[in-house]
């Protein structure tokens, strides 16, 4: 028994006893322990991020098909029908379905991808691989949150096939359209299904957020104290911070507004009339809704920007071999943005008739924002600048990453400010600086940690020449989609509009949506030459011959290249320094596991 | 051959989790609590009296917080039999404070103020009925321990498992507490 181990031995962990002990021994995992039902965090990882994969083939496929109505609004597409039936006779997808794809678009993409696959997949991986712990406080919690989040996707895919089709009044699933059952086709078993799979999937993110807090806090192997985390796990903790105090509040909305459909309350529902009939509803508050729904709706961003910060900020330390620029400055800001992501929610309701004075409030808190965000860009660049760059397609989508968290988030200063909000409110302009600065960046992050971990994952490595098609294609085509939103948005074209055409106004746009939408098919092809090259290289990717391919620091590189379930056979390593000693004193890394040596002094 | 040496930790990591689990719950709370008093400042509020049984379900949920805590006094001392008595008193009083509350729901439901009624009476039952579920969550978590310290096969002697449940009860002891203020002095 080693020294740590008597002195920490408690009370095991049901779960836990059998596996840390000799498990050499026990081989007697079967598939469906191994595979499917399976405790070890690298697995679980695993299945939330082809999950993830699987969604987001479907979201952006949506996204493609609600493209060719935009850019093509009057032509025909036979093969449509053939896939969606009565939602696009005649090869023209209907009004109603238009709205449930976007509507789906936005949920798969926001829910399902960006904060399940993303933050599922690496805080899993991640999170006791580099502070040095066998597995999650609770691997059985970890399990249960992988399918909850397993039957979230269940019910939300059972949704598309309903007669009447899945939810469809835009993602935030505003009452009264989604409270009442008859307003629309879309606000009838659909909107059910969506609250039930998002209150499944609230209580994986808990479970999960759970787990990841108190491991990384309590578990840390020894000498790992917070200041020596990288920056990962920082950003992890302060993403599941944030999901574990919002995520419940969303919830308690759901609640509500599943009692105004089913149990005739009026939380959300005042003085409403249905195709001329007056309803008995009297005295809710349809920004009651927007509220509770916006306290974790901002959140929710950092909740998906916060994992790929974390990401970025190692990728390019390693890949440009000089420690981070400004790690506790790094740490400062993240815990800063954790905090305001709290007090800036009604920043999305500028134009719901609220207060103008207390609007000024939500103006203030947000341009701070810009402060935080502006000290980590700055730590980015000044971390590559000079550095001895390895442009894999980890550390390019990492480039790309502060690239387009710089153009879309410089956007969101002008719709912080209420004022140029009034005019730009739900026009695409805000659709353009959503999708660059937290949909195409919270995505970069993403390649950027699959990339760099694959070979932790799987033992083998992707394809860098595809990788760098899939870069390059993705980088350019993302700024080809998005930017010319930002014209269109200024001259007023409001979202979620199916058809433009007789709108005189706005047809001087139909060339550019034209070219928009061609470029929206071209760059989803390229994703699905990224998920080939993701599957091909699990089976027939090349080889790790090494333990540390990338000569990189921090602990889950001292792991053996396919470890087993508890990670490290025998002792778990000790931590000694920082996990940025790269280029120090003539050498090219220094491992957080070698003390630090007599002439040499710590970070 | 290796041996894995044991996994550090500083707290055991259930009761670490059900910290911050309870820091989750009472964010829904906050959630609920906050909605109604957005809701309570606009128009069309009506204010009554809650149910007078509220207060003997107080009464039965601060007994019940007592008993659990001898539970957990017994276990320690390993004396079995009075633990198991506890452990099963305090599951009847839970069950014995949900029912009290569904009383209440009828009560206020025969005074003219049923669920789909005025937006201060549908709050009370949401609120309340949510509480109640997160009692019933602790009365079935009691349950399976008091199944467990029937077995012969396996035995516990770890306190563990009864410091989370006691833990977890104590809570929704107190998040009882501070509703019920909150509903009678926010009214």
């Amino acid at each position: 028994m080693s020294n740590e181990a008597t002195l920490h031995s408690q009370q095991e962990v049901m779960h836990g006893a059998h596996d840390h002990h000799d498990h050499e021994h026990h081989h007697e995992d079967n598939f469906i322990s191994k595979y499917v039902f399976s405790l070890d965090h690298k697995m679980i990882a695993k299945q939330f991020l082809i999950t993830g994969i699987i969604w987001a083939i479907i979201g952006a496929f949506f996204s493609v098909v609600f493209r060719l109505q935009l850019g093509f609004p009057d032509a025909t597409f036979p093969w449509l029908e053939s896939i969606l039936g009565h939602w696009a006779k005649g090869g023209r997808i209907t009004p109603e379905a238009y709205y449930a794809l976007v509507t789906m678009h936005g949920t798969i993409l926001v829910f399902f991808v960006l904060t399940a696959g993303l933050s599922g997949t690496f805080s899993n991986l991640l999170i006791p691989l580099q502070v040095g712990a066998r597995d999650m406080a609770s691997p059985f919690m970890n399990c249960l949150s992988y399918w909850f989040f397993f039957l979230a996707s269940l019910v939300m895919m059972a949704s598309l096939f309903v007669q009447t089709g899945p939810a469809s009044g835009g993602w935030t699933m505003y009452p009264p359209l989604s409270a009442l059952g008859d307003a629309s086709i879309g606000s009838k078993i659909g909107v059910d299904l969506w609250l039930i799979s998002m209150a499944l999937f609230v209580v994986s993110q808990l479970l999960g957020g759970l787990n990841y807090i108190s491991t990384l806090l309590n578990m840390r192997t020894k000498g790992m104290s917070m200041t020596k985390m990288p920056l990962t796990i920082w950003s992890f903790f302060f993403t599941a911070v944030l999901g574990v105090l919002s995520f419940p509040v969303l919830l308690s909305g759901f609640i509500l507004l599943l009692m105004d459909r089913h149990a005739g309350t009026s939380f959300y529902l005042s003085d409403i009339f249905i195709a001329g009939k007056a309803l008995a509803n009297e005295g809710g508050s349809a920004i009651l809704y927007q509220h509770l729904f916006w306290f974790l709706g901002h959140p929710e961003v950092y909740i998906i920007i916060l994992p790929a910060m974390g990401m970025v900020s190692e990728v390019l330390a390693v890949s440009s071999r000089k420690p981070i620029f400004g790690y506790l400055a790094m740490i400062g800001s993240l815990f800063a943005i954790c905090i305001l992501a709290f007090l800036v929610w009604a920043h999305h309701m500028f134009v719901t008739g609220l207060n103008p004075f207390l609007g000024a409030f939500f103006v203030l808190l947000t341009l701070l924002i810009a402060v935080p965000s502006a000290i980590k860009v700055f730590n980015w660049l000044t971390t590559i600048w000079k550095g001895n760059i390895r442009f894999t397609p980890a550390s390019l989508f990492s480039i790309g990453f502060v690239s387009t968290f710089i153009s879309g988030g410089l956007t969101g200063i002008w719709l912080g400010n209420s004022s140029i909000d009034i005019h730009l409110h739900d026009t695409y302009f805000v659709i353009a600086h959503f999708h660059i600065v937290m949909g195409v960046s919270a995505f970069f992050g993403m390649f950027a940690g699959i990339y760099h971990w694959f070979p932790k994952m799987y033992g083998r490595f992707m394809n860098n020449t595809i990788g760098y098609i899939h870069f390059w294609v993705t980088l350019v085509g993302a700024y080809l989609i998005f930017w010319p939103m930002h014209y269109e948005g200024m001259a007023g074209m409001p979202r979620r509009y199916f058809d433009y055409s007789s709108w005189t106004s706005f047809n001087q746009f139909g060339g550019l949506n034209q070219f928009i939408s061609i470029v929206v098919i071209l760059v989803f092809a390229t994703q699905l030459l990224f998920v080939f090259n993701f599957f091909y290289s699990i089976f027939k990717g090349r080889k790790l011959t090494e333990q540390n391919p990338w000569k990189a620091t921090s602990l889950e590189w001292t792991t053996p290249i396919n470890p087993g379930h508890g990670n490290w056979p025998g002792e778990i390593p000790e931590v000694h320094r920082w996990a940025y000693d790269y280029s120090k004193d003539g050498r090219d890394f220094i491992p957080q596991t070698e003390p630090i040596g007599p002439n040499e002094s710590a970070h | 051959m290796h041996t894995m040496s044991i996994q550090r930790k500083k707290i055991h990591p259930h009761k670490y989790s059900l910290w911050i689990a309870m820091g989750s719950i009472t964010m829904m709370f906050i959630g609920f609590t906050s909605a109604y008093v957005v809701k309570r400042s606009q128009a069309n509020w009506l204010a009554f009296e809650l149910p007078h049984i509220f207060w003997l379900s107080t009464a039965v949920i601060l007994l019940s917080s007592l008993t659990i805590h001898l539970a957990l006094k017994q276990f320690r001392e390993r004396n079995m039999q009075r633990y198991k008595q506890l452990i099963t008193l305090t599951a009847v009083l839970g069950v014995a404070f949900a029912a009290c509350q569904w009383i209440g729901f009828s009560q206020l439901k025969n005074s003219g103020l049923p669920l789909s009624g005025p937006v201060s009476a549908s709050f009370i039952y949401v609120i309340v009925g949510v509480h109640m579920l997160h009692v019933l969550g602790g009365v079935v978590a009691l349950l399976i321990m008091f199944a467990r310290a029937y077995r012969t096969r396996i035995r516990t002697y770890s306190p563990v498992p009864i410091e989370v449940a006691a833990t977890y009860w104590h809570f929704v002891d107190v998040l009882w507490i501070y509703l019920l203020i909150f509903l009678s002095i926010a009214r």
